[in-house]
């Protein structure tokens, strides 16, 4: 391999796995903070158990899971330097300023408040404990917004010119950048997809609980209730979520239609410009012959995807290459990306995030509420609910125990739809690290040896998947107990003043490393 | 005084917060062995920086963040350049997140002490990598036209980037021995007195050596200053000790992180890199600067938000203000 194609080569690995990596744990944060948050909030206000078991246990796994999130977060933020100098020293001018309000504003804030909160519960009056958890997610939420503006500005460059002096990027409008309709779309998108995941994870691991409590007949009932609340809990917000994503995404779909046309033919595989244009089912193409040898397809849709109506001509791979390479030179194969890549990306990111919304919209029908039952088949709050097709009739056993499973087996699929999604509009952007501006190419750290990367890449590669193991192994143990109904709520509200008498002095911390 | 003088001056103040309060931290990791005689002594000491590890670090993301935003140049140079010694340092970094968090979540011996090993390693080699990579900032290093390093990765290890090294290590472990006998009860507390007047007084003397040579070599009168007074806060840091006057320890020997990194950023101004290989090839505020509307932009999110940082972190440290003993320690979290 000639040695700057290597170079290339292994950067984009590298930060190809390592953001994939973290982007498993950054959508079950995100939602798993507002998730508590939620919980933790109707304890306080209703003082039911059930939400406060509820609240520790999603807490806990929360805990797991954020921690990961958090050190794997700290190589995105130095990777730039390190693999990507030359793109550093391009863009930093735009690009760093969403990195530092991320930093300042939105991590100082979730892992200040997390602390608060971790170790909090003997501590803070509850009221003030719960505000905590709402910090953390409002810090979340607004650190995905950052990070996405600061992608978005790679999707689609605005509100910069280049300094003749220098022939660096420089920022002109901040707000063009913040609050670009690529930005807002994809931050829609990205957020209600965190909260599929997020849905999904609560859907599964409570049907896990349930379908156990089921088969074994003599349940803990305080966990079956919280289990069960968290059960109906993740279906409403996985249906909601579900939606919002197709929507979003069908948005995000439009934008980049516009702006990056290519990205898209590249997702349908479609080479050559068509008016109407077909939305392709199953394909597979000839990246050398500009052409697929198989194709399956729905006349119309496509056109639909791109400008709302059914007969609109939307431009191929090989128009928009041609384009490219007019305006940009170079050959028009320097613009086409991995269509298999882009083309199986879109389709497994549709396919397994759509799959888990389906799953929670026949889940929400059969647990519905008591009312729609008939009376023989309504169940206690406490109760495994029986799963209902109509108001008289249950599912069948088998159907049962295949719903239950299937319901744990949807756990998994927004992570995979996600890491899809980003690998489908990464790689769809390429050649470009910035679309129209910097090639990926170009960007590398030209100092930085290909002995160095490969040990940096073998160095991240071998870590997580220690951590990966290690991870994992302790979310389904925790997973598995389920909640630890035995805990109680402290007798008494804390006071910020804490304890005026001595009696205290040694009573051990509510929790401890 | 410019804006990219402004923005020199801040990056400091958040390397000076993340040294303050994440050299505490690190000097806790490394006494979980030099001080802690069993795990409940090694879960005090955790459990002091239980709360706050975690924002503390977050000062480091943000001299990055804020690095790459106002000096692209110096942030790409810098992690560029000295790839290997970051890299095992975000290694450690992040082990170090994960063993805090998870050491406790198994009752297992091995599985907590093997955290423990871990903890104690993930603390000690980025308080000695932060000096070997702050000496080199500041004496200068190999940095060709292109703003890119081009020496090797052993140049980056001069005796005296080594004992620079040195004395963040012992400098941030002594903070961390008089954190902790701030912050427990007991007889950990009175050993963790003793344990910090030995190692203040090996930091003295590397400190010593190792400000006054970066004086020498590249001294300012401000930098002298800096320098006197990062002595001074060392010497009356130890004296409070002695005294038992653990808030005026702490208070002091937070001043001498404080003063010692100021006084390395002094002496740096106005480079940022300076270039070993002559030419004009060091980076400075100037050259290295992005453009006007930016570090504006910046200044005015700093302004808002850094105070804000500030009062709430402050707030955290009220609220786990008690100290905390073995008796503290609950028992061993069962499998829930």
């Amino acid at each position: 391999m000639e040695l700057s194609v290597a170079h290339e080569t292994i950067a984009r690995w590298q930060f190809g796995i390592t953001t994939v990596y973290h982007f498993f744990f950054v959508p079950l944060t995100i939602s798993l903070a507002a998730i508590v948050a939620g919980l933790e909030t109707a304890w306080v206000r209703t003082g039911k158990e059930k939400y406060f078991h509820a609240t520790k246990f999603w807490g806990k796994l929360f805990l797991i899971n954020i921690a990961m999130g958090v050190v794997t977060g700290i190589v995105q933020e130095f990777q730039f330097g390190m693999n990507w100098s030359d793109y550093s020293r391009f863009v930093g001018d735009v690009f760093g300023a969403p990195l530092a309000m991320e930093a300042l504003i939105a991590f100082f804030f979730e892992s200040t408040f997390i602390g608060l909160w971790i170790f909090g519960w003997d501590k803070l009056p509850k009221k003030i404990h719960c505000a905590c958890i709402w910090m953390v997610a409002l810090g979340t939420m607004l650190s995905a917004y950052f990070i996405l503006a600061a992608n978005s500005w790679m999707q689609h460059p605005t509100g910069y010119k280049i300094d003749p002096a220098t022939g660096k990027a420089q920022l002109t409008d901040i707000g063009a950048v913040l609050f670009q309709n690529t930005t807002l779309v994809v931050v829609f998108h990205t957020l209600t997809a965190a909260f599929l995941t997020g849905a999904a994870f609560m859907v599964g691991i409570a049907s896990f609980h349930l379908w156990r409590a089921k088969r074994e007949g003599e349940p803990d009932r305080r966990k079956v209730a919280s289990m069960r609340t968290s059960l109906r809990v993740g279906l409403a917000l996985g249906v909601i979520a579900g939606l919002g994503t197709a929507v979003s995404g069908d948005s995000l779909a439009k934008v980049m239609f516009e702006q990056q046309p290519m990205k898209m033919a590249a997702a349908e595989a479609l080479w050559d410009t068509q008016a109407p244009a077909p939305f392709s089912i199953f394909a597979v193409g000839n990246v050398n012959q500009g052409h697929n040898s198989v194709e399956l397809e729905i006349p119309g849709i496509l056109s639909f995807l791109a400008k709302s109506d059914f007969s609109s001509p939307v431009p191929g791979i090989n128009d928009t290459a041609a384009a490219e390479a007019a305006k940009y030179g170079g050959k028009p194969t320097d613009y086409i990306p991995n269509i298999f890549v882009t083309y199986w990306g879109f389709r497994l990111m549709i396919g397994f995030g759509m799959t888990s919304f389906v799953a929670c919209l026949i889940g929400l029908w059969t647990t519905r509420r008591r009312l729609f039952l008939a009376p023989e088949h309504r169940t206690a709050e406490d109760e495994v609910p029986k799963l209902m097709l109509t108001k008289h009739r249950e599912l069948s056993p088998q159907l049962t125990k295949w719903s239950w499973r299937i319901g744990i087996l949807t756990m998994g699929f927004p992570l995979i739809a996600n890491s899809f999604g980003w690998v489908f509009t990464e790689m769809g952007r390429q050649p470009w690290s910035v679309f129209g501006l910097m090639t990926t190419a170009n960007s590398v750290s030209p100092n930085v040896s290909v002995t160095t990367q490969v040990i940096a890449l073998t160095t991240f590669t071998t870590l997580y998947a220690i951590l990966a193991v290690i991870e994992v192994r302790l979310l389904v143990k925790y997973a598995s107990a389920g909640p630890n109904t035995a805990e109680q709520p402290p007798a008494t509200d804390p006071t910020l003043r804490g304890p005026s008498s001595d009696e205290d002095a040694d009573k051990p911390l509510a929790f401890a490393y | 005084m410019q804006l990219h003088d402004v923005w020199f001056i801040l990056i400091a103040v958040l390397w000076i917060g993340y040294f303050f309060l994440e050299g505490f931290d690190f000097g806790i990791g490394v006494l979980t062995k030099l001080l802690a005689r069993d795990t409940a002594e090694r879960r005090v000491l955790i459990n002091t920086i239980g709360p706050v590890w975690d924002g503390n670090e977050v000062w480091l993301l943000t001299a990055g963040g804020a690095t790459f935003a106002a000096f692209p140049d110096w942030y790409a140079t810098l992690f560029s350049g000295f790839y290997l010694p970051l890299l095992i340092i975000l290694v450690c970094l992040i082990v170090r997140g994960v063993a805090f968090e998870y050491r406790a979540k198994r009752n297992e011996k091995r599985w907590q002490r093997n955290w423990e090993h871990a903890i104690f390693w993930t603390s000690l080699l980025p308080a000695f990598l932060w000096g070997v990579v702050f000496a080199n900032i500041v004496h200068g290093v190999a940095i060709d036209k292109d703003k890119n390093y081009v020496g090797s990765v052993w140049d980056l290890f001069s005796p005296y980037a080594i004992l620079g090294g040195l004395v963040t290590l012992t400098l941030f472990t002594f903070h961390g021995a008089i954190f902790a006998s701030l912050k427990t009860v007991g007889d950990i507390r009175l050993r963790a007195r003793a344990v910090a007047g030995q190692l203040g007084l090996v930091a003295t003397v590397l400190a010593l050596v190792f400000l006054g040579w970066t004086q020498a070599h590249q001294g300012t009168g401000w930098s002298l200053a800096a320098m006197t007074v990062a002595v001074l806060a060392l010497a009356a840091s130890l004296a409070a000790n002695q005294l038992g006057r653990e808030g005026w320890a702490f208070t002091f020997s937070g001043l001498t992180v404080v003063a010692a990194v100021a006084m390395l950023f002094l002496a740096l101004f106005p480079d940022v890199m300076p270039s070993t290989l002559g030419g004009n090839w060091s980076l400075t505020v100037d050259n290295a600067a992005s453009s006007p509307y930016t570090l504006k932009l910046m200044t005015i999110v700093a302004a808002v938000f850094t105070p804000l940082v500030l009062l709430y972190q402050g707030w955290t440290y009220w609220v786990f203000r008690k100290r905390i003993g073995v008796q503290h320690i609950p028992a061993p979290v069962q499998d829930h």
